[in-house]
């Protein structure tokens, strides 16, 4: 396997973005990374597009972007694990340049789920688990799967509510200070816990909103990248794991089996340990995901996660800052573009482009945990300046 | 003078989809065909021993397709609960209602409705009971109900 390096990346702005098409869409993230790289249409030997799909009116979503983009006759797949998809075509592209297929290649996340109406997307994400034995007859909801898993954390290690709230009033405050973010305002602790519940214990607060958006990476081989650019961000490693359809077959609701091993690939092929990471991007689809993946990942003991939030030491200036462009939960979570950001962000992070936003880079090393559905699909990324 | 902000133009579809599925149950028609006598039933796999649930034509720990079908006692403890306060289209016409996760005493678990327990007195490790029940749509299936009467006679 030949060395990888992100070599440009692209967002676009996420929120409700009925003023854009699919296409048009991707095409704001695509643009920017490639100028971003130094790249045209000719030298992207392979795209992958991230993208779960079915809200919008496309079935060949890549087909689609990659036209409009001008993009062709690069090959092309589309890539689904669900809130996961663009980690995996992120996966993908990496693939394409480390195994020697391609010099460049280039990954875009994108999603555009606000063109039917919420009670239908609400149904459509609540049947992703196991319809038959979840949904036909139960009702789950995305919110109420994350909700079971936080009632069992907070049963057994004493997180609470305001827990919870604070990973929110976190998050919204490094969202205000971004401006491709969904929600660009502060809460405060009272507003969140206020909040009406959406799944007990979950308010709406504890809840990442249903947002549009898109972001692309450009991944280089190590040849490629130093022509292309001076500050190329390796990829150290790339971890994946899965778990159970059924939510009922996982042996306890505490943390996330999928996170753990794929975290464990991750840091075992990087050759690095928690203690190295110095900034991290979290998948918090829901406030409880972001203490369960604290845990998880390793960053503190198990059941401590909520104390971690409460002591700020994931914020600026704390052990391991966490989410500083706003999370799922202000940022936004356009499900097959939110690996895609993830990666960008941390890419920022590592080139000291965050601005306000930024944090201290001291032993060059972030991480992008990206969970797709209640733990079904999971990919840690670990990225690097050496 | 200040631009008016411009309002999005969209295109509605006029071609609509309506989407029904026939999810074929065939290879595991007994759960239902019990499940209509007011037995819960699942399978056991006959050369591993592993259980399952939901039941499974083909065993995912050794891939035999030999497997024989067991009743369940009910008997179950509770591991995760919520309330679905915001429901999805198709439950929109249905109250906030409760769902739980219980392991069975048999070693595996299920997820289901809760009924007959208010949220606040839903407590992780509590015993439940997995009754069959028909929803709200008359189709039959299975709940979770507080066990009045076991946990008294467990501790007697």
């Amino acid at each position: 396997m030949r060395r990888v390096a992100v070599v440009g990346v692209g967002s676009s702005k996420f929120g409700r973005r009925d003023d854009s098409n699919l296409s048009e869409l991707a095409f704001e993230s695509v643009k920017p990374a490639m100028d971003d790289a130094g790249v045209d249409g000719k030298d992207i030997g392979f795209v992958s597009v991230g993208t779960v799909g079915t809200w919008y009116e496309e079935p060949l979503p890549a087909v689609a972007v990659a036209e409009y983009a001008g993009l062709n006759p690069a090959g092309l797949v589309r890539c689904e694990a669900a809130c996961a998809s663009g980690s995996a075509a992120f996966k993908v592209a990496f693939q394409s340049v480390a195994s020697g297929e391609s010099e460049v290649a280039m990954a875009i996340g994108v999603e555009k789920m606000t063109e039917i109406d919420m009670p239908t997307t609400i149904e459509l994400i609540g049947r992703a688990g196991n319809y038959l034995w979840e949904f036909e007859n139960i009702g789950m909801t995305f919110a109420g799967y994350y909700a079971l898993y936080a009632s069992a954390h907070m049963a057994r290690y004493g997180t609470t509510e305001e827990h919870l709230a604070q990973v929110a009033v976190k998050n919204h405050k490094y969202g205000a200070m971004n401006p491709y973010a969904h929600f660009q305002s502060e809460i405060t602790l009272q507003q969140a816990l206020d909040s009406p519940f959406v799944a007990w214990p979950l308010r709406l607060y504890n809840c990442c909103p249903v947002s549009d958006g898109s972001a692309t990476v450009i991944v280089a081989s190590e040849q490629a990248a130093k022509k292309l650019t001076d500050t190329p961000i390796w990829v150290k490693s790339v971890g994946t794991a899965s778990d159970t359809s059924n939510l009922s077959k996982r042996p306890d609701y505490l943390g996330l089996r999928a996170t753990i091993q794929a975290a464990k690939q991750a840091y075992e092929k990087a050759a690095v340990s928690p203690t190295d990471i110095d900034v991290a991007e979290v998948h918090d689809c829901f406030t409880i995901a972001e203490i369960l993946a604290y845990e998880d990942l390793g960053f503190c003991e198990k059941g401590t996660g909520g104390r971690l939030v409460e002591d700020e030491e994931t914020y600026i200036g704390g052990r391991i800052p966490v989410n500083l462009d706003g999370g799922l939960k202000a940022k936004g979570h356009p499900l097959g573009a939110t690996g895609c950001m993830m990666i960008a962000e941390v890419t920022r992070q590592l080139r000291g482009e965050a601005g306000k936003r930024q944090a201290p880079i001291k032993n060059g090393l972030g991480l992008a945990h990206n969970v797709g559905g209640t733990g079904h699909y999971c990919y840690v990324t670990i990225l690097g300046r050496q | 003078m200040a631009a008016k902000p411009e309002r999005p133009r969209v295109l509605k579809s006029s071609r609509t989809l309506h989407l029904r599925y026939d999810i074929p149950i065939s290879k595991i028609a007994k759960f239902w065909d019990e499940l209509q006598r007011g037995r819960i039933t699942t399978t056991k796999c006959t050369k591993c021993g592993n259980i399952t649930f939901p039941p499974a034509a083909d065993c995912s720990q050794c891939r035999s397709s030999e497997i024989n079908w067991i009743p369940l006692s009910g008997e179950a403890v509770l591991e995760a609960v919520t309330r679905i306060d915001i429901r999805p289209a198709s439950f929109a016409q249905e109250e906030p209602y409760l769902v739980a996760i219980g392991r069975l005493k048999e070693g595996v678990n299920t997820l289901a409705r809760l009924v007959g327990v208010r949220l606040e007195d839903a407590k992780v490790g509590m015993n439940l009971v997995l009754r069959p029940t028909r929803t709200a749509g008359r189709a039959v299936w299975y709940e979770f109900a507080p066990a009045t009467g076991f946990k008294e006679n467990n501790s007697s």
